[in-house]
């Protein structure tokens, strides 16, 4: 056990090593936007005069390094700064924002996971049959579907044509549990329908690559049905490469979400962030920028001690 | 009276080169209660193919073409899946040949062993984990109370091997098919796993089929052989009987005991090509995997290297080619020392000594010619091209018996086996060795195959005085190939000396052990060997 730990803790730091990195880029990227912030910020019509102060009151005179550890300092004390668009705190800007991500990219995990899983155990077990065929072409169409596209579509026969769900998912904070998954259903089923195949794809491939071997032949002469050799002899030794491909994805439905919230008009992260960089605010898209990356590598390293834990050789050592 | 097990011309095909083709070509057996039959042969003789149409299972690519299997009365050719589901387990079990593979290695042994009886709803978990205690301890497995509650990888090759025939038992079958259940197996923990096998086919009045490619395991534990070749039955008899007065020659040349080659006894005059001294190496760089390793190889001479799994003699190959450096201590090779790691020698220092491997599978690169395979070697370390390596290729190949114009623009996946190990052989001569070393050459190939490849050796090194270093773990090699046999346990050297000296009593206490496990074709060869291993337990 004590050897797991360790293994954690090493794969822990590396990931805070990651995200450290990461911070670093965006803020070098940040710095090689071209064109000044304060005289975009305050327009061709200041004065040098204004320029030279604002850049002050922003700190934008000090050396680049300097402002870099202030701004680490300050984030991980949770001071974001404020934003250079209204002035207001950026972490109040960005809270609500992200838990509305959150929520959508949850909504749809919690349809495309189980969803994918059970299709590529199914596909596993018919395989090569019409069955498994079926489903194949038609998750990779999805895939193969721009994501608007789908967003149109689904926008097109569920609002339009028979006007059940909004195609507007304008959540707001005085809404109740019920009120908000019905209003981001078509955006939760745009994502699931982009993420499924690749899950599902994956899932089967693992588990057929498990079928080959011998304790699968084994199995099958003790007499054990085919639904509960996959199920319960090929799943669990498929289960590392398939708890990577959701982790892969999960990140994608937080991080990559920004058409979809576009389309649907949804008050997520990734629409604030793309609104930020045009308006060349900063703060919010460093800030933005950072949780993105936080957000990914800690679903990896999530990811990684799963399927350590899944192996009974790593999960207990003697 | 219904045969517990008869198969009737039976024809079983496999899908290769896109078309079906015959590998088991009518063959008939039958199996009655209370019996054990051996099926022996080499591969490609369908033994394992015939052990699983038994329990009416094809692997993928193969299917039953006609004929008739009946079990205790009951036709499984064409039998629905529901059907054979319903039988497997619980009429008819399986034990594979690696235990290590066929234990799902996400869950704990005794759910392994439980898991038939308790879906086939014929005892409940707690009554099927009662009786796999009962079952492990038969079978002399340690801690039989707790050894079960632990996963596979957790447990020796021999105890798995155990615990795999103890599964088969799991639903009381009448008949248990044993597919080369103790060749992945040391001697030494063979022994075990056959006494385990004896005491379900005997004590337990279970029949058996006993598929494997040695005669005399299989003479020890089987009242009837069945010898196949290609598909095709050679003979069938009493086992007494068959050892005794083989009918075909093709079972003589399976019973035939390697000749043993006389030991030229070393001299004085003959020149130490390599020394190696007080050796340490390690691995973690705390626990050392050997220690103390002294040996010394004469020129022309062959030193065998014995040992178990894990006695550190491959590791030992590994420090003398430089892949793993030693910690301590010296090797000289023709008079001068060679740098510990690899990367540091020269190039002559590479070409003189050479490495053959166990697996020519994988030691060739598939995508090459041979042409290619041997024009390398001549290419690094002579700066041969053209028509002069052209040549020299032909005479390497003459060398191994392989003839120059069919085999030289082959790749090496079209050769079989023991061709491929021929051409790995020509690869390590090309370079002019002064000592090539043997890592398990034989042990991947059927049995007389690998004299022809140990015969083929013993002349090259009369011929070029090339010296050996043979790693194996396989005694009959030892005996046949040998002039000085060194011994190896737990990283250290046991004993070594001439051939005749290390094999004549009295040995070391561990060499006595390991020579007393070699099987012997006597039939009557374990139950004396445990019959006076019990006495001295006692």
């Amino acid at each position: 056990m004590k050897h797991v730990l360790w293994l954690v803790l090493k794969r822990a730091l590396a990931s805070v090593v990651t995200i450290l990195v990461i911070s670093l880029i965006i803020f070098i990227g940040v710095e090689l936007l071209p064109g000044d912030v304060a005289e975009t910020v305050l327009g061709q019509s200041a004065t040098p005069e204004t320029v030279k102060a604002f850049r002050k009151e922003l700190k934008l005179d000090l050396p680049p390094h300097v402002r870099y550890f202030t701004w680490l300092k300050d984030f991980v004390q949770g001071d974001f700064g404020n934003s250079l668009a209204n002035g207001r705190p950026v972490f109040g800007l960005i809270t609500w924002r992200f838990a509305n991500t959150l929520f959508l990219a949850a909504t749809a995990a919690a349809i495309a996971v189980p969803l994918a899983v059970i299709l590529g155990i199914l596909a596993a077990l018919y395989r090569n049959s019409l069955f498994d065929n079926a489903i194949s072409t038609t998750t990779l169409s999805f895939i193969s579907f721009p994501e608007f596209f789908i967003a149109y579509i689904l926008i097109g026969v569920f609002s339009v044509q028979f006007n059940v769900f909004p195609s507007l998912a304008a959540i707001s904070p005085r809404m109740n549990f019920g009120e908000k998954l019905y209003t981001i259903l078509l955006p939760a089923l745009t994502l699931t329908a982009i993420v499924t195949a690749h899950m599902m794809r994956q899932t089967r491939a693992a588990i057929i690559n498990v079928l080959a071997s011998a304790y699968i032949e084994m199995a099958e002469l003790k007499g054990i049905r085919r639904l509960r050799i996959i199920v319960q002899h090929a799943f669990p030794n498929a289960l590392s490469p398939v708890i990577n491909v959701i982790a892969v994805n999960l990140a994608y439905l937080v991080v990559g979400v920004v058409i979809v919230e576009v389309v649907f008009v949804y008050p997520g992260l990734g629409q604030l962030l793309v609104d930020s960089v045009s308006k060349r605010d900063i703060p919010v898209v460093q800030a933005s920028g950072l949780i993105f990356a936080a957000t990914y590598v800690t679903l990896n390293l999530l990811a990684d001690i799963l399927s350590m834990l899944s192996n009974p050789r790593l999960r207990k050592t003697h | 009276m219904t045969k517990l097990l008869e198969i009737k011309d039976l024809y079983i095909e496999g899908w290769s080169e896109e078309r079906w083709q015959t590998i088991v070509n009518g063959v008939s057996l039958e199996l009655n209660r209370g019996e054990v039959l051996g099926l022996i042969g080499e591969s490609g003789a369908g033994k394992s193919t015939i052990g699983l149409a038994a329990m009416g299972y094809t692997r993928n690519g193969c299917r039953l073409a006609s004929g008739s299997i009946k079990l205790e009365g009951q036709e499984l050719f064409g039998a629905s899946s529901q059907f054979l589901r319903s039988i497997r387990g619980t009429q008819i079990a399986y034990v594979a040949q690696s235990a290590a593979a066929s234990f799902n290695p996400a869950h704990r042994v005794i759910k392994q062993y439980t898991e038939a009886p308790v879906l086939k709803g014929l005892m409940s978990q707690k009554e099927a984990e009662r009786k796999a205690v009962e079952i492990y301890e038969r079978l002399f497995l340690p801690t039989p109370e707790k050894i079960g509650w632990r996963y596979p990888h957790e447990l020796s090759g021999g105890q798995l091997q155990r615990a795999m025939v103890a599964m088969s038992m799991s639903c009381q079958p009448d008949i248990i098919v044993f597919d080369e259940p103790t060749t992945a197996l040391d001697v030494t923990t063979q022994i075990e796993v056959l006494a385990s096998i004896k005491e379900i086919t005997e004590k337990m009045n279970k029949a058996a089929l006993y598929i494997t490619h040695d005669l005399a395991v299989v003479a020890q534990v089987s009242h009837r052989i069945m010898v196949l070749r290609y598909g095709d039955t050679v003979e069938a008899g009493e086992t007494r009987e068959l050892l005794k007065e083989p009918k075909e020659q093709y079972t003589r040349d399976l019973l035939s005991v390697r000749s043993l080659r006389e030991e030229k006894v070393e001299t004085e005059k003959d020149k130490i090509i390599l020394e190696i001294k007080d050796v340490d190496a390690t691995y973690t760089g705390r626990e050392k995997v050997l220690q103390d390793i002294n040996v010394n190889v004469r020129r022309g001479r062959t030193v065998a290297l014995v040992g178990e799994s894990g006695s550190g003699k491959s590791t030992l190959a590994k420090v003398i080619t430089g892949l793993l450096p030693a910690v301590r201590g010296s090797i000289t090779f023709l008079g001068q020392e060679l740098h510990p790691e690899l990367r540091k020698r020269s190039k002559e220092d590479l070409r003189k000594l050479q490495m053959i491997y166990q697996m020519p599978d994988t030691a060739l690169n598939p995508r090459h010619r041979i042409r290619t395979v041997l024009g390398r070697p001549l290419q690094f370390y002579f700066g041969m091209n053209g028509k002069e390596a052209e040549d020299k290729i032909k005479e390497l190949l003459d060398k191994i018996e392989l003839a120059p114009d069919k085999y030289i623009d082959r790749f090496s996946t079209e050769l079989s086996g023991g061709e491929k190990q021929r051409v790995c052989i020509a690869r390590a001569l090309a370079a002019e060795p002064e000592l090539i070393i043997c890592d398990e050459v034989t042990s991947a190939l059927d049995q007389l195959v690998a004299e022809g490849i140990l015969a083929l050796l013993q002349d090259l090194q009369n011929e070029l005085q090339v010296s050996y270093l043979f790693i194996t773990h396989d005694l009959a090699t030892v005996k046949a190939i040998s002039d000085k046999i060194v011994i190896m346990l737990n990283g250290r050297i046991v004993e070594q000396g001439g051939k005749q000296e290390i094999l004549t009593p009295p040995h070391h206490e561990y060499t006595d052990k390991l020579l007393a496990s070699v099987p012997e074709m006597d039939p009557d060869w374990l139950d004396h060997l445990l019959a006076e291993r019990a006495s001295t337990f006692i």
